[in-house]
């Protein structure tokens, strides 16, 4: 077995995801058969090969890495905050975050 | 009117003056009206939006101007691309009622050439699947294989199209879910190279991967369309200043003496048998039109899902980590701010996005960062590498787009390791960044729709569309 019951909980803490037993004994199964297919990398030596992260080449991003530090007027606030669950403009508002 | 499925018929007509770009949106929106509570290949209309954009285009041909390329073409936009006012939902309960205060580039660019957006596709939730059998809102019926699923992510998309319910539409791809709906659905459906096409406003799922390119009814509205998006965005800083050529234009060149590589490991075992006399013969189609045809090799291909699934999923389970149940969407009250955190999500997310957040999740983890995310970004280079190497041999690569035909709904969705597998054909491209076409290549028993995928090297957008063109014209749809 690759992945443990505690090892999903653990995850879905990280995640902030809430799953039902139904869910977590289910995730757990079918992840554990993708984690035993994934495996099969191992079969390779890259201990020489460089990461990707990913495919551009920096002549392909030279021009897009820098440009000047412009302020520009983004005026959305108040359409933004008007599809939020609980908004009190100009804020969002949460629930209770630090106890007294 | 039911004439008018291609750019140039639609442009042509409008500006004959014999008939209006309202009239075109409006017979579109009754087709639509009477066929997507069957297909449900819409999930939000946008008639006001679309009506100001066609009287836009009819006062430009009533003062005499000059007409924009896709003048009162009506578009479909795939819903995990951002639409100013228009409901943007990436098919997910999460964003059931997110309104976006931009447009994307994508878009804009489309308006901008006098496209006339209808509305807004169905597609798996946050383009994450093969079916669209994992959308919130349903999934689509697939109009040139009834019974059968449209193919995913861009299932929406597809439909869209292939129903006659758009003359052209965006989908989006990360790991084949442009090409893979384009084959199910038997229409050509191309994403261009990464970095070819600004990503501004589109909902990420995986940043190294995520691609914006287009469905149409042939392969020269393909290009039309690709032509319009491709170019570098200001605010997308992983869009390319790469020359963006007249894929339109070049259509028409010969593709007799073009080399063409046909790689033995898309061959092996795993492919449905009547796919694999379709695809075999597309390939002789291509020697028949003058293509030097010859085998190569990608050593690396039977890795690459194993990669896919370790990248994807990392980078899903950050841009998701957004959902928080503060910003948008609806929210689940909890004790706590982590709690409300965690019933939101919990409660928002469908089967298919949970899986991979907590796959993801777990592949980044300590302990497991290493073993699983570091190993796969090493793998995508030497997959990377084997596409370098084959491309030093031949101008483009032809394989299959998907190893199965169109399947019946529920037969795979409860059996996420099957489903990813059959992604093989075209995670690799998405791995290595390169621009990759699915052209129809016939019907399975007259029915089921087979794609044949061309793929280039990076940037190499114009010879894949002109061989995908050439194919077309040869009868490669009636194989």
């Amino acid at each position: 077995m690759k992945i443990s019951r505690e090892d999903v909980l653990r995850v879905a803490e990280l995640g902030c995801l809430e799953l039902s037993e139904a869910e977590l004994e289910r995730y757990r199964a079918q992840i554990d058969e993708i984690l035993e297919y994934i495996d099969k990398l191992n079969e390779l030596d890259t201990a020489n090969v460089e990461p990707m992260a990913q495919v551009l080449t920096e002549v392909q991003t030279a021009d897009a890495t820098l440009r000047e530090d412009l302020v520009v007027p983004c005026a959305v606030a108040d359409e933004v905050l008007q599809h939020a669950p609980d908004p009190e403009p100009p804020y969002f508002r949460v629930p209770k975050v630090i106890e007294r | 009117m039911s004439e008018l499925t291609t750019i140039n018929a639609v442009r042509d007509t409008i500006a004959a003056k014999k008939v209006s770009a309202r009239e075109v949106a409006a017979d579109y929106f009754k087709r639509i009206s009477a066929r997507n509570g069957e297909l449900n290949a819409y999930l939000t209309l946008c008639e006001e939006r679309a009506y100001r954009q066609a009287d836009r285009v009819d006062a430009m041909v009533a003062a005499g101007k000059p007409l924009p390329p896709l003048a009162g073409v009506p578009v479909a936009v795939k819903d995990v691309i951002s639409t100013r006012g228009i409901r943007t939902t990436c098919s997910s309960k999460i964003l059931t009622n997110y309104v976006p205060p931009y447009d994307a580039t994508a878009v804009t660019r489309l308006e901008t050439a006098g496209a006339v957006i209808l509305g807004k596709t169905n597609c798996d939730e946050f383009a994450m699947g093969s079916s669209n059998e994992n959308s919130a809102y349903g999934p689509v019926q697939n109009p040139a294989a009834p019974g059968c699923v449209p193919g995913g992510s861009s299932g929406g998309s597809a439909a869209a199209v292939a129903a006659d319910l758009a003359v052209a539409s965006l989908g989006t791809d990360t790991g084949g879910s442009i090409r893979q709906p384009g084959s199910f659905c038997g229409i050509p459906a191309m994403m261009g190279s990464y970095g070819r096409v600004s990503r501004y406003g589109l909902i990420a799922f995986a940043s190294s991967l995520d691609r914006i390119g287009a469905f149409a009814h042939c392969v020269a509205d393909v290009a039309a369309v690709l032509k319009i998006l491709a170019g570098r965005d200001p605010n997308d800083s992983t869009s390319t200043t790469a020359p963006v050529e007249d894929y339109v234009a070049g259509l028409g060149k010969p593709v007799a003496g073009m080399k063409i590589g046909i790689p033995k490991e898309y061959f092996g075992a795993g492919m449905d048998a009547g796919v694999r006399e379709k695809v075999t013969a597309g390939i002789e189609l291509l020697r028949k039109l003058g293509c030097d045809v010859r085998e190569i090799q990608l050593p690396h291909t039977d890795y690459a899902i194993a990669t896919y699934y370790i990248i994807a999923t990392a980078e899903a389970s950050s841009n998701l980590a957004r959902y928080d149940g503060v910003r948008y969407g609806p929210r689940v009250e909890g004790d706590s701010l982590s709690a409300m955190y965690r019933k939101t999500r919990g409660a928002g997310f469908g089967a298919e996005v949970k899986r991979r957040i907590v796959l993801g999740t777990y592949v980044l983890s300590a302990g497991y960062y290493d073993a699983y995310y570091l190993k796969g970004q090493k793998v995508r280079a030497l997959i990377a590498e084997d596409f370098r190497n084959a491309f030093a041999q031949v101008d483009a690569i032809v394989t299959p787009v998907s190893p199965v035909p169109p399947f019946k709904f529920g037969e795979r969705v409860d059996d996420p390791l099957q489903m990813y597998l059959a992604d093989i054909y075209t995670v690799t491209a998405s791995l290595a960044g390169l621009p990759g076409i699915s052209v129809p290549c016939g019907r399975i028993g007259g029915k089921l729709p087979v794609g044949l995928q061309m793929i280039g090297p990076a940037f190499g957008e114009a010879p894949v569309l002109r061989l995908a063109h050439a194919f077309e014209k040869a009868g490669g749809a009636t194989l």
